[in-house]
């Protein structure tokens, strides 16, 4: 028995060829179409703006400075109202770098005990933690950092240091507990769960049969490892590469801890500094002429720029490591 | 009894590999009509050029006439969507929508077409179950959830669904493969009942379920149609030698 | 026989490293949460969450406003962020292989590279000045920051419902259209809250590109064109300060903080598990 005649009788009713049910439908498609990749295409528009606002922001100082600008070594807004941001970039490519050479190591520790070491049931609960402490907003680290780290390291740490190697420069200033190496302490610190995650990630997606050929032919623990590492090493450098994204451009931690002097160079690892994100986090709203305004938003734009650099590379690389490690690996 | 189907010269293609060759063909109404071959020769290809869903495959194309009810359905101005609501089709894997109610699921293809009232609705689920031999088993809890039945169950749900909107036809593409053969036996006998009232086209690899089910068979190889006739005649006296050599097992 | 032993050494002290590591950043990591709760847990009593900012030097006060002015900043900055980037990624998902969407996905994880800083100071360059430090501008920097992580989650999510499902809807004869926005969209539903819950604690979070597109407040809320408080950045300005209470009131926020981004990350993640 069919369904009963009386029912819905419209459905009945159609006539494939009708050209207006033919109108209603490919309009409907391709409305949605269009209107998606509208909203899609809002990015075009957003990262476009940005850019634009940017250096309209920046052009009365690009006009005062040029490339001085970037070479000069002179910040003045009260007297001179010169504006030079050398300082900052080294600053920020310092910390970054002390950043890396303490957050790495510990990173692919980290990465490689979840992935190779670790009991599962451990391994999981660990990489649970990690992961959300990801999510810690810096303001947090920062704070952390001002009250807990700084007189930790200016009372139990920095003095063995300096009496140990008190006889190197960069160890040798006075200390008062902020500075340049704390900034670069609390950063590792904070791009520590997000790059260990991401080596765990790029670990475990290592094929074991390599791992099974290294402990068929005899290997120990450390040397299948080692072969494991050396299988993902594209991606282990772009992870890298993605925290020192980071790292560049974090602000809030850091300039509460690494104290704000501008100074083109620090005398120690002790002494304070600042960096492009700490600069204009402190002094934007305190700017109280155009040049000045227009000279900290030249310092976001040369942020910008040194930040977009770093990640298409990043970009480059994780995806030339993720095409080698999904198909053969041929070097 | 008339042609419900009357095919055409029909080619298909994957991108640059050619997977239907020139078949021409008539599916008669209001019977069940069996399409067998080995893997790999067209057969699903084949439906689904009858309610034009193959095309829907990025690289995906065909070419020829496919007359349904003596209309081109792909000639000019004719609309996918409208022939797809004539032509239902149900999956070789049972395909429910796991987060719809068994109601929900079998309303899915009304309710998406704009009809709101209730009363319509409630008749029309119950008799789309009670067509798909499902009624029974569900009344009581038409809110759980469509993922929740058993394999066979669902796939009757599928049926059901496809029923709903009111097809003239009903391609079914293997339905029973991924079934266990009580779940089987009882699919059989619900496509019996429906060839009362609609035309089904059956895919099938099983060739004793196409004689069981089918009044007439088609055989397909490597894209072409080797043989049709009533299925009496394909099984007991085959004209073509391939033919007879795929129903006695020699491959495939 | 020597360099066995060797190899046998090597790997042992290696094994140890890997484990120091592990120690080293687990430990001060319990140490931020620990001393977050222990400091914070002080500070609050009924009055922390029921009185705003206290002026400098007077003794108690609260966080309210504080609160008040965060779930407003970011209500907003979802409102204008959660379409824009779920309508993305329901692109990116449906029509993913043209060439526009290359260019899309790939500007999304170039914007998500961007510091937060350099966003709030567009929205500083873009709104601030023209209409003053306000939520609006905030709101603005800050949606900036959720669309391409709403984006990708939302697209990760659609590509999840397998074709199946798709097709059975094609074939009841319902346009293509209207399968992703009914059928498809229902199944992703879950990872898609989850995308957009993550993205709202991370920009709770936020403090730099609030602190220069909106500035700091210490009142309750009044108007979208004027700023409003906000807990992340209190926390940085009553940590700066030399003031007591305000320094007891920067743990007694990062606390809530903390417990805000942590609980809505929890939950987006045990949410998705139970799929599984």
């Amino acid at each position: 028995m069919k369904i009963s005649q009386k029912i819905s009788p419209f459905i009945r009713n159609l006539n494939i060829k009708s050209v207006s049910y033919l109108k209603n439908h490919f309009k409907g498609d391709d409305i949605f179409k269009l209107v998606s990749a509208l909203f899609a295409s809002s990015i075009f528009l957003l990262l476009g703006l940005m850019v634009y606002e940017l250096v309209k922001g920046s052009w009365l100082s690009i006009q005062t400075f040029g490339l001085n600008f970037i070479v000069g070594t002179t910040w003045d807004p009260a007297i001179s109202r010169i504006f030079g941001v050398l300082p900052l970039i080294l600053g920020t490519l310092v910390t970054s770098a002390i950043t890396l050479l303490i957050g790495v190591p510990i990173s692919l520790g980290v990465g490689l005990a979840l992935s190779e070491y670790a009991p599962k049931k451990f391994g999981v609960t660990v990489s649970f933690l990690v992961e959300l402490l990801a999510a810690v907003p810096s303001v947090i680290y920062g704070l952390w950092g001002i009250f807990v780290l700084i007189p930790f390291l200016r009372d139990h740490v920095y003095p063995y240091l300096k009496a140990v190697f008190g006889f190197i420069p960069i160890f040798s200033g006075p200390i008062y507990g902020g500075g340049v190496l704390t900034g670069g302490i609390v950063l590792a610190i904070m791009i520590i769960p997000t790059v260990s995650a991401v080596m765990r990630d790029l670990f475990s997606a290592v094929p074991n049969s390599q791992r099974e050929a290294m402990i068929a032919l005899g290997a120990t623990k450390w040397e299948t490892v080692k072969t494991v590492i050396s299988y993902a090493r594209s991606g282990v450098i772009g992870a890298v590469i993605l925290g020192l994204g980071r790292a560049v451009g974090e602000t809030m931690a850091i300039t509460m801890v690494i104290g704000n002097r501008f100074q083109v160079w620090p005398s120690s690892l002790f002494d304070a500094w600042y960096t492009m994100a700490a600069i204009i986090a402190n002094e934007l709203l305190e700017a109280t002429y155009d040049l000045y305004i227009s000279a900290l938003i030249n310092v976001g734009l040369v942020l910008l720029f040194v930040t977009l650099i770093i990640n298409i590379l990043a970009r480059l690389i994780v995806w030339r490591a993720l095409r080698l490690t999904m198909g053969i690996a041929r070097e | 009894m008339a042609a419900k189907f009357e095919i055409q010269g029909l080619n298909a293609w994957f991108g640059l590999k050619h997977v239907l060759k020139n078949i021409d063909i008539k599916i008669e109404e209001e019977a069940v009509t069996a399409i067998i071959g080995p893997s790999g020769c067209g057969k699903t290809t084949f439906i689904r050029c009858l309610n034009r869903m193959h095309e829907i495959t990025p690289g995906a194309r065909v070419s020829g006439k496919v007359l349904f009810n003596g209309i081109n359905i792909y000639g000019n101005g004719v609309d996918p969507v409208m022939i797809r609501r004539k032509i239902g089709m149900v999956f070789q894997k049972p395909n429910p929508f796991p987060m719809m109610s068994i109601y929900d699921n079998v309303a899915a293809g009304l309710k998406l077409n704009g009809v709101r009232d209730k009363k319509i609705l409630d008749a029309v689920v119950k008799q789309s179950l009670e067509l798909a031999n499902l009624w029974d088993e569900v009344k009581d809890d038409l809110n759980k959830s469509g993922a929740s039945l058993s394999g066979g169950q669902q796939q009757r749900l599928c049926i059901a669904r496809a029923l709903a909107v009111e097809p003239e036809v009903l391609l079914m593409d293997e339905p029973c493969s991924a079934l266990d053969p009580i779940a089987t036996a009882k699919i059989e006998a619900l496509i019996r009942k429906l060839a009362e009232n609609y035309t089904v086209v059956i895919v099938t690899h099983n060739m004793q379920q196409a004689a069981r089910v089918s009044d007439y068979t088609a055989f397909l190889y490597l894209g072409e149609l080797i043989e049709y006739g009533s299925t009496k005649q394909i099984f007991e006296n085959p004209k073509h030698e391939l033919t007879e050599r795929y129903l006695t097992g020699e491959f495939g | 026989m020597d360099y066995y032993k060797l190899r046998v050494t090597k790997n042992r002290l290696m094994q140890f490293l890997v484990y120091l590591a592990l120690f080293s950043a687990l430990v001060p990591l319990f140490s931020i949460l620990s001393e977050v709760i222990r400091r914070g847990f002080f500070t609050i009593n009924f009055d922390f969450f029921t009185k705003p900012t206290p002026t400098v030097g007077e003794a108690g006060g609260g966080v309210a406003n504080a609160i008040q002015g965060t779930l407003i900043t970011i209500g907003f900055s979802s409102l204008i962020g959660v379409p824009i980037g779920l309508m993305s990624g329901i692109f990116l998902s449906e029509y993913g292989e043209s060439k526009l969407s290359v260019a899309v996905r790939f500007l999304h994880d170039v914007l998500s590279g961007v510091p937060s800083i350099v966003i709030g100071v567009f929205a500083y360059a873009l709104i601030t000045r023209s209409i003053g430090f306000s939520v609006t501008a905030a709101a603005f920097a800050l949606a900036i920051i959720m669309i391409p992580i709403v984006t990708r989650t939302t697209e990760e999510a659609l590509k999840l419902v397998p074709m199946s499902i798709r097709e059975a809807a094609i074939a009841l004869g319902i346009p293509r259209w209207k399968t992703t926005i009914t059928v498809v969209l229902s199944g992703a539903k879950k990872a898609i809250v989850t995308g957009i819950l993550l993205s709202i604690a991370r920009i709770a979070g936020e403090s730099a590109p609030v602190l220069v597109s909106m500035g700091f407040w210490r009142w309750w809320f009044a108007g979208l064109d004027r700023p409003a408080a906000n807990l992340a950045l209190n926390v940085f300005i009553f940590a700066m300060s030399p003031f007591e209470n305000w320094i007891a009131l920067a743990w007694g926020s990062a606390l809530v903080l903390i417990l805000l981004v942590l609980g809505i990350s929890v939950t987006a993640r045990v949410f998705t598990r139970e799929r599984y």
